[in-house]
């Protein structure tokens, strides 16, 4: 592309930022017994390494379940044993076996970050490039900006470079396969996104439209001819990866069943994990864009439909979905990169994309939802003006909210007052946008596809 | 020219925040002993306190500075202000710190935003982006060197340079009384800028004490004001009245000036600024060792302590002659003439006055004594003011702004710093090298084949001494190596800088028009 060296820019700062998040304190820092996520993965790299595969998921004298046993997938396992090998190369200690529990020191902080953003550069960075250079009908330089604002995007940012984890891994492998699929490259993608659920099993979450998205294809291409060879080849593709994933794990019955109990703990409580539910979940579906040709929007079409270029209510829900972090990230004592970043993507967001100026009805894609209202009550002209003030009114209860919880100590009688609060005001957003995409989806469907492609 | 740039201009200044918990440098304890004395003891006590081996050697309005900071910094922490609190670090300590070099660099936005009013320059496309403006604004807020000494190493360059900035803005602006003032404050802030004094002297007396020119742009001596010499005379006084009033009074003047210019310092620092002086020690260096191998030298006769041991203090040169502070000014003085000259003699407006300061701190860098690194700044920053107007410049600063920030790198040296200096380096170096060249993309290309080559380079001397040489068996021999390479290898570029930019300015033509203020 002719403006690569704004591209290179643009990453560069992607980099920087996400280098300066990681300089601060990470999970469970300096807190025995159990620590935090960054101790789990450092664990996972001990077990890994000195213990033979078959004892990986089960519970023994030398790996106890309880103290963060492995329950992710086998590629997350690999992963840490790949990181293992160099740890080792550098310090044993890192991972020796028990001893090396709560190892903490600047040097490992330093191996850990390392991992986190090779990891990104190597898997969720190029896709974020490609994917946005992929996007059609949009000038070189809103591209730019699209990779800016996704690459800025706080949730991310703060959770693999502050909290410590990997999700720009399965995000990354889920975004190849995403741009797999929509550039006909089919075995690669489904290849991909099998690799994403094989890394995070949360993955799973985005596989039904994948599913119905190429089986789709099939359909179209005819069972009878090319449809039902591209069927097979898909089925083998994913059953292969499968396999290649789970190889060590195949060999007996138990283990295969032990693994899928460390992975779907159904005894578990929901609410762990209700926050990053939500915010993947939705965050991936907003990056799939106008790219997947027109004939399968019938079944793509709640996907495309939500995804479409609303910069408005999309920087609006990810702020909202930074904010709902916003207990974990005080624990881990992340404030500061907290509201820096976020700061830093919404005046990205505000200066790329002028948001402000797009949140007319037909930009916010409800005009034929607000045409229709007007049959019964010819009055009602100020659904963007309601929208703008919701959106106030959000914005300010969520800084009020994180003053106050910075400032402000909870009355004795209920502790938890202030996580509970933004809780409820974040699900109270989410319902909102629930709402919203699922009017859009509705009336935009009435409208048949005539609609003019929207870049 | 309205929200855009505004909000890009915050947008730098927002990633700072987040290295506000990284590094402790030795200026945080610097700084933190300063307020600790102007806040604790009386101002008779202020050029005598040596509790702590970091005495105050800026002059009074920067310890006036401190105080007023003082009073701000107890709100955050009261146990920083003990004199014998020596390096207490608190995080609240650090946290006030860095907050106020943040705050402080309002001024500096300020500053930016006058001086990219007076840039004119081509007007390339109508994109926001392509505005020599907005590159002007992008070149000086986002500058590398600034963001690293400022916020990672920590000192309060923002401001100071935003009152430079100012000042040249206001002469740009023809507010030449303002300018004045502001400069005379500064002086009183940091007394480095003495080496740019000169520029301003003449170039006051040139073309504001004398309001006309002849036809040919000769010098009109007949239109001499005394009025306008004599205010500005009285604003100088003035300032330095309030300054350094307190003092005279109490009969302190001597020890302040010891204070403020330590000459018992060696010529060079303890990693040598890349200027004349570098290469002249290296240059001793070689024909040393040359000379041992081929039996002209005496080993017993050469001293034992070597320049290269890292510490600062006064040393010989072994073949070539010894170097005194003397030496030094003389050798500062011939460099500046030609410049000073040329400022008095075609004078060609705010354009050839800035180009005039430029080579003034340009060449105080390379002949002065005892020059630090980061004066290389005192250059950098005025020159991007130029940079956008001529692609002549552009091509001067870009090399003069990459050997100048590359050479910074030995600052930051612990690990997690390692990737930040990379990656804000890579970033200002593409933007700055991408934009300019975009801006003057219709006329020749900015760099020649030698000149692409060297800059080039520094990605391979990078990487030998910050991966490949600690990982070799000479770090333990000659631990001092990567230096030494940093040091002349940037010095050759910063000479090159020198040398154009001097040729551009020797052999401009001057102005012939008459001009009337």
């Amino acid at each position: 592309m002719e403006k690569w060296y704004l591209m290179t820019i643009v990453v560069l700062i992607g980099l920087t930022v996400r280098w300066t998040v990681s300089l601060n304190s990470y999970s469970g820092a300096g807190k025995p017994p159990m620590f935090g996520d960054y101790e789990a993965q450092r664990h996972w790299q001990e077990i890994t390494f000195n213990l033979p595969v078959k004892q990986w998921y089960f519970n023994s004298s030398d790996n106890n379940l309880q103290y963060w046993g492995l329950d992710y997938p086998p590629l997350t396992a690999y992963h840490s044993l790949l990181c293992a090998y160099v740890a080792k190369f550098i310090n044993a200690d890192w991972i020796a076996l028990h001893t090396s529990r709560g190892y903490e020191s600047q040097a490992h902080k330093l191996f850990m970050r390392s991992t986190v953003l090779i990891a990104d550069l190597l898997i969720y960075i190029p896709a974020v490039v490609l994917y946005c250079c992929c996007l059609k009908e949009i000038s070189t330089k809103k591209k730019i900006a699209n990779v800016l604002c996704i690459l800025l995007y706080p949730g991310l940012i703060l959770i693999d470079y502050g909290h410590f984890q990997y999700n720009s891994v399965s995000l990354g492998f889920a975004l190849w396969g995403v741009l797999g699929v929509s550039c006909d490259w089919d075995l690669l993608g489904s290849l991909a996104f099998c690799l994403a659920i094989n890394y995070k099993q949360m993955e799973l979450y985005h596989s039904l439209p994948f599913f119905c998205f190429l089986l789709g294809k099939c359909f179209k291409k005819g069972l009878k001819g090319k449809g039902f060879v591209l069927l097979v080849k898909l089925a083998c593709t994913v059953v292969a990866s499968f396999i290649l994933c789970w190889l060590p794990f195949f060999t007996e019955r138990e283990q295969t069943l032990q693994v899928l109990r460390r992975l779907f703990p159904v005894d578990r409580g929901l609410f762990e994990d209700k926050v990053a539910n939500i915010w993947c979940s939705f965050n991936v579906l907003l990056k799939i864009k106008d790219i997947l040709p027109r004939h399968i929007q019938l079944i793509m079409r709640p996907v495309c439909l939500v995804l479409s270029d609303i910069p408005f209510m999309s920087t609006w829900f990810l702020l909202v979905s930074t904010f709902s972090m916003l207990p974990l990230l005080l624990k881990d004592e992340l404030l500061m990169p907290s509201v820096v970043t976020t700061m830093a993507f919404f005046i990205a967001c505000v200066t790329f994309f002028s948001i402000f100026e797009k949140t007319s009805e037909e930009e916010l894609q409800l005009k034929s939802f607000s045409i229709s209202v007007r049959k019964y009550l010819p009055c009602f002209t100020f659904l963007s003006r309601i929208i703008q003030y919701l959106f106030l009114i959000s914005v300010i209860t969520m800084v009020l909210l994180t003053l106050m919880t910075v400032t402000l100590d909870p009355p004795q009688k209920l502790p938890d007052l202030f996580s509970v609060l933004v809780c409820f005001v974040s699900c109270l957003n989410f319902l909102f946008f629930l709402v919203y995409f699922n009017i859009i989806i509705m009336w935009d469907s009435q409208n048949g596809r005539n609609q003019k492609k929207i870049s | 020219m309205d929200v855009g740039p505004r909000l890009k201009a915050w947008k730098p200044r927002s990633n700072h925040q987040m290295v506000v918990c990284i590094h402790y440098s030795t200026d945080f304890e610097v700084h933190r002993n300063w307020l600790a004395i102007t806040h604790s003891l009386p101002i008779s006590q202020w050029y005598y306190e040596a509790t702590s081996e970091w005495t105050l050697d800026y002059p009074p309005f920067f310890a006036w500075f401190e105080y007023i900071l003082s009073h701000v910094a107890k709100y955050f922490d009261q146990e920083m202000l003990n004199v014998h609190n020596l390096n207490y670090s608190s995080s609240r300590t650090l946290l006030f710190q860095r907050f106020s070099v943040i705050f402080t660099d309002i001024l500096f936005v300020y500053a930016v935003h006058e001086c990219c009013k007076c840039i004119g320059g081509k007007k390339v496309g109508k994109e926001l982006t392509e505005k020599p403006k907005f590159i002007l604004s992008v070149l000086l807020l986002w500058n590398f060197g600034l963001l690293i000494v400022d916020h990672i190493h920590f000192q309060y360059n923002g401001f100071l340079f935003g009152l430079m900035l100012l000042s040249i803005a206001r002469l740009f602006q023809k507010r030449h009384m303002e300018g004045a003032f502001l400069f005379a404050v500064l002086l009183h802030f940091k007394h480095i800028y003495l080496y740019v004094a000169p520029a301003y002297g003449v170039y006051l007396l040139r073309s504001y004490c004398f309001t006309a020119n002849k036809s040919d742009g000769s010098i009109r001596w007949n239109s001499f004001s005394f009025v306008r010499v004599i205010s500005l005379g009285l604003v100088v006084f003035l300032v330095s009245a309030l300054s350094l009033g307190p003092f005279l009074a109490l009969n302190q003047l001597p020890q302040v000036f010891s204070r403020l210019f330590p000459f018992k310092r060696g010529l060079c620092h303890a990693y040598w600024a890349p200027n004349f002086w570098a290469l002249y020690n290296a240059l001793d260096k070689v024909l040393s060792v040359i000379g041992l191998k081929l039996k002209f030298l005496d080993p017993n006769k050469i001293p034992k302590a070597s320049m290269t041991s890292g510490l600062v203090q006064q040393f010989q040169h072994t073949v070539l002659p010894s170097v005194t502070p003397l030496a030094t000014l003389i050798c500062t003085l011939i460099a500046i003439l030609p410049s000073i000259f040329c400022l008095w003699f075609k004078p060609q407006g705010p354009r050839g006055f800035l180009r005039c300061l430029i080579l003034c701190a340009l060449s105080s860098f390379m002949f002065g004594w005892h020059v630090h690194e980061k004066a290389i700044l005192l250059a950098i920053l005025p020159m991007s003011l130029l940079s956008v107007g001529k692609a002549g410049d552009a091509s001067v600063f870009l090399i003069l702004t990459t050997t100048g920030h590359y050479s910074l790198f030995p600052l930051l040296f612990t690990a997690p710093e390692l990737p930040i200096k990379i990656l804000l380096m890579l970033l200002f170096t593409i933007y700055s090298i991408s934009s300019l060249k975009t801006l003057f993309r219709k006329e020749k290309p900015l760099f020649n084949w030698m000149e692409t080559f060297y800059l080039l380079g520094l990605g391979p001397l990078e990487v030998c001494c910050e991966f490949v040489f600690p990982l070799t068996s000479w770090k333990l021999k000659y631990p001092f190596i990567p230096l030494l390479l940093t040091s002349v290898y940037c010095a050759v570029g910063i000479t090159y800088a020198w040398f154009k930019l001097y040729v551009s300015v020797l052999i401009d033509p001057p102005v012939v028009k008459t001009k009337k203020q």
